[in-house]
């Protein structure tokens, strides 16, 4: 008797206890359960939400691991200087910086997780209905977009916040209105913005060291640019190691080039929707094209405090900080974001433009794009409903204007408004 | 031996619970945002709003037979009014450091909807005896709610219970700061008083379903 064969007998010796829920999500995540429709006609696939969320998980794979590699290589080199002569298999895939970033990194995917699904059984029991799968993505987006040095237990309890606050009052996953791996990232910025921004949390040991005389930093991109060191950028960091992540920034954003594969795998198997990214990376260059279009047209003074960041190349605003993370993840999350296919240009367009501009126009938050994805989280039932009313509007009208064959008086026009509708 | 008969009583413990202005009736929330950052402001604003209320309650009541209906809201606001700035004055004569932390939002006692909801639903139509229980027991029901606000914004968000640290000090990295514990700036920002209120609200609820409307 197969493994299956024997979850399967005791998920129904289980049945109908209160603990079912609890064991039949472990089941049902190694296999596909055996339950079939019993009444009218319907096409199985297996391409249920469970399938959904582990390719996702599949598309973060390579950044996490990315990310352990970057944990080690950001630390290292703030500790020995940087390469003069960078070569990929010698200075950044080396068993030091696998083992630095594994014992750093790990923690966290495992605290994510730990939490998370704690949470996600005890309502699933306390409700008494099944576990649902939502938080597979979550807590595998959560270690990805935060420093590598937060906290373990702020990090815990950022997640019970935002997996209860976020998700659960909504009823749970599917009802829930703002992406919870960012609820959890807001939250943690505002509860503890120290261990969330400046220059000493985005290397492993950065806080613990600063003081003293092994003080190490690694200031992100936008942080250069919120100052106005744009030479000392440049000196530092070049184009293609913007464009492939060796830059400091939270664990697995870093690297657009793996996002932009990640991303291409999504939309090549139909998980995430091409039209959000594509009005996502329009937005934030239509914004970043303004914004360099008043620094060329001199507006706005060198002295500026925006001015670092206003000319900024409007293209590469895409290549440094989590917009690409946040377009290719985040954004795209079917719950939150909008269902109707031009609402998903509208609210992908406004994600991009936005980021780009609390980017800019808010030192405070050097990273916009979570605040602009919450933002038009919320907005999003609302643009689906101007979407579907305009849907609705337009067909009235071509049915007040068709010429309709049966005489009006039999209620076949009756008949075909209500369809219409 | 019944000091208030059961009804009396009912006057002043339904709104602490089943009938609590902030939980229930969802009136009074801007202050509860506001002010609830420390627990001290907290107190002050709660025994204020039982002055007010308990008193303008009375005197509502009592001259409720000759207040003409078509002005009486400008009656009750001149009412309030005369209140709120009796405790403000007395705030600046004897708390002042305090009546600067509540700033506006003693006089702002004046917009409290659970004031005029109660002299408007309430002190109306019945007598002054009523009416005081009536006005103590909704400014106690919003008081209770403020003051538990107040305690877990200040203790989460600045490790204080009226202004005196209890958790250790978290820049000589004593008490509980010692093993990394560090004060959670969320709850300093009035957004955290909403969601704690939401909290508040969620608990109750499980616990009564018969407070559950209809969806």
């Amino acid at each position: 008797m197969g493994m299956k064969e024997k979850l399967h007998q005791l998920k129904l010796k289980y049945q109908d206890k209160k603990m079912a829920p609890a064991f039949n999500a472990i089941h049902t995540f190694l296999y596909s359960p055996n339950e079939t429709t019993h009444s009218g006609s319907h096409v199985r696939a297996v391409d249920d939400l469970k399938r959904t969320m582990n390719t996702v998980i599949m598309a973060l794979v390579p950044c996490l691991l990315f990310g352990i590699f970057n944990a080690g290589y950001q630390h290292y080199s703030a500790i020995n200087g940087f390469p003069t002569d960078f070569s990929l298999m010698e200075h950044f895939i080396t068993w030091d910086n696998f083992w630095l970033g594994a014992i750093t990194v790990l923690p966290l995917v495992v605290v994510s997780y730990g939490v998370g699904l704690l949470i996600e059984f005890i309502f699933a029991v306390i409700k008494g209905h099944e576990v649902e799968e939502g938080y597979l993505v979550t807590g595998m987006l959560v270690p990805l977009i935060i420093p590598v040095d937060t906290p373990l237990w702020m990090l815990a309890v950022a997640v019970a916040f935002g997996v209860v606050i976020g998700k659960e009052v909504f009823g749970g996953t599917g009802m829930n209105i703002l992406n919870p791996a960012l609820t959890i990232r807001a939250f943690l910025f505002f509860a503890y913005p120290t261990w969330m921004s400046g220059d000493k949390v985005w290397v492993h040991e950065g806080v613990q060291r600063a003081g003293t005389a092994d003080a190490i930093s690694g200031e992100t991109i936008l942080g250069y640019l919120a100052q106005g060191n744009t030479e000392a950028l440049y000196a530092k960091y070049n184009l293609s190691e913007m464009f492939f992540g060796f830059i400091p920034g939270s664990v697995g954003e870093t690297s657009t080039f793996l996002i932009l594969l990640g991303g291409l795998f999504l939309v090549f198997t139909k998980i995430a929707s091409w039209r959000i990214m594509a009005s996502a990376v329009a937005g934030s260059l239509v914004m970043g094209l303004i914004f360099n279009g008043i620094v060329d047209a001199g507006w706005i003074p060198e002295y500026s405090k925006f001015y670092g960041l206003m000319q900024f190349d409007f293209w590469k605003h895409l290549i440094v900080g989590g917009l690409a993370f946040g377009i290719v993840y985040m954004a795209t999350d079917p719950v939150t974001g909008s269902q109707t296919n031009k609402g998903k240009w509208i609210y992908g367009f406004l994600i991009g433009f936005i980021s780009v501009m609390i980017r800019v126009f808010n030192p405070g938050y050097p990273e916009g794009v979570f605040l602009a994805i919450l933002l038009m989280n919320v907005f999003a039932p609302t643009i689906d409903h101007y979407v579907v009313q305009g849907n609705v509007r337009r067909r009235m009208k071509r049915l007040k204007n068709a010429t309709i064959l049966p005489k009006p008086s039999d209620g076949k026009a009756e008949e075909l408004k209500v369809e219409t509708v | 031996m019944a000091l208030l008969s059961k009804k009396d009583a009912n006057l002043i413990l339904d709104p602490l619970a089943d009938n609590n202005p902030i939980t229930i009736q969802v009136l009074g929330i801007c202050s509860a945002l506001a002010i609830t950052a420390e627990l001290q402001a907290s107190v002050v604003m709660a025994i204020s709003v039982v002055f007010v209320l308990g008193v303008g309650n009375v005197v509502i009541s009592l001259m409720r037979n000759i207040i003409p209906s078509k002005v009486r809201i400008i009656v009750q606001l001149i009412v309030v009014a005369t209140l709120v700035i009796i405790v403000d004055q007395v705030l600046k004569a004897f708390a002042y450091e305090l009546s600067k932390t509540l700033g506006a939002f003693v006089g702002l006692i004046i917009t409290n909807c659970i004031i005029m909801g109660r002299f408007e639903a309430f002190a109306l139509g019945n007598g002054p005896w009523k009416s005081f229980l009536d006005g103590i027991g909704n400014a106690l029901g919003y008081g209770v709610i403020l003051i538990i606000v107040g305690f877990f914004r200040e203790l989460l968000g600045s490790g204080t219970l009226f202004g005196i640290p209890v958790l250790g000090d978290p820049i000589a990295k004593t008490g509980l700061y010692s093993i990394g514990y560090e004060n959670n700036g969320f709850m300093i920002i009035p957004p955290a008083a909403l969601i704690v209120v939401g909290i508040i609200i969620w608990i109750q609820r499980s616990r009564n379903k018969a407070l559950i409307e209809e969806a």
